[in-house]
């Protein structure tokens, strides 16, 4: 697993956006937590001071596509199908974000994930999403 | 059809520049605010390198579609308010359709179909140049408040606020 973190890792590093992003994502007992450091431009709301609903939507989906990345070798990282995004409670400006994903089915062809992020309590998710990622077929 | 409906949709067009600018992520994003009509709202995302999601084929990130169409559908629904709210997204769906192509422009726009006292129900589409070529789709539900909990950085709707606030 550790190995095939290194990969994740290189393709965050190399996917622009994720870098625009500046999240990360390391290995706590054998689970993979991505982690978000904030930064103010994802904010959306100044005056509630509350994270842009589309900042941590792109967090869980490349938290997701990361997920289905290291449980599976495919050369090539799965591209997204759909996305369903609840969003559960008001992610806060000034606090880091932190997710991981499930992966409920990797086959051949299509892989169907779930993630959650949270912030300060792990039990109180501020976001959950639910995607369906194709898988690449060229390995 | 009331007054204060139009009234509301003309003071969001007057001050439309401002209704994203004050957001910072789409700022940061350099979404900009096309049109305003009633029950919807238009967009524009200039392609950039820092906003690729695949460095081999330019593709822009599915990320900053959520935003776009995520705040595009707040926007449309400001236009069919009588009164301003404060909005929530309780959910947002987006389908892939196709990769947006390297060096264009993204272009959205955004339908407020239905809105009742305390949700309301959009859709939106992503697209380059014309709904033809649609690069995604979304479909947002959107809790709505009281102004009494209302607290907005959007300046455009808070001005609409005070002014039908003053009316009334």
């Amino acid at each position: 697993m550790t190995a095939r973190l290194k990969e994740v890792q290189a393709l965050l590093e190399r996917t622009p956006f994720a870098r625009y992003l500046g999240m990360r994502c390391e290995m706590q007992d054998d689970e993979m937590i991505a982690i978000l450091p904030f930064q103010d431009k994802f904010i959306g709301n100044r005056a509630i001071n509350a994270l842009h609903g589309g900042c941590t939507g792109a967090f869980l989906e490349l938290t997701a596509m990361a997920g289905v990345f290291l449980q599976s070798d495919m050369p090539r990282p799965p591209k997204p199908i759909n996305i369903t995004i609840d969003y559960l409670r008001s992610a806060k400006g000034g606090e880091d974000l932190y997710a991981t994903a499930i992966v409920h089915k990797l086959g051949r062809r299509m892989a169907s994930v779930r993630a959650e992020a949270w912030q300060g309590e792990r039990e109180k998710p501020v976001t959950a999403l639910q995607a369906h990622f194709l898988v690449p077929q060229d390995s | 059809m009331s007054d204060d409906q139009d009234m509301m949709l003309e003071l969001i067009k007057e001050h439309a520049s401002k209704v994203m600018s004050a957001v910072p992520w789409a700022q940061a994003l350099g979404l900009q605010l096309t049109g305003i009509e009633k029950g919807r709202a238009f967009a524009r995302v200039p392609w950039r390198e820092d906003l690729v999601g695949n460095p081999e084929t330019g593709v822009i990130h599915g990320g900053v579609l959520t935003a776009l169409l995520d705040n595009l559908c707040g926007v449309c629904i400001n236009t069919v308010l009588t009164e301003p709210k404060s909005m929530a997204t309780l959910d947002l769906r987006i389908d892939y359709m196709r990769p947006a192509e390297k060096g264009r422009d993204i272009l959205a726009e955004a339908e407020c179909y239905h809105v009742t006292r305390n949700v309301a129900f959009t859709h939106a589409w992503a697209y380059h140049e014309t709904r033809e070529e649609v690069i995604a789709t979304a479909a947002g539900t959107f809790a709505l408040n009281d102004i009494s909990r209302w607290a907005s950085g959007n300046e455009a709707v808070e001005m609409v606020s005070k002014i039908l606030g003053n009316k009334s």
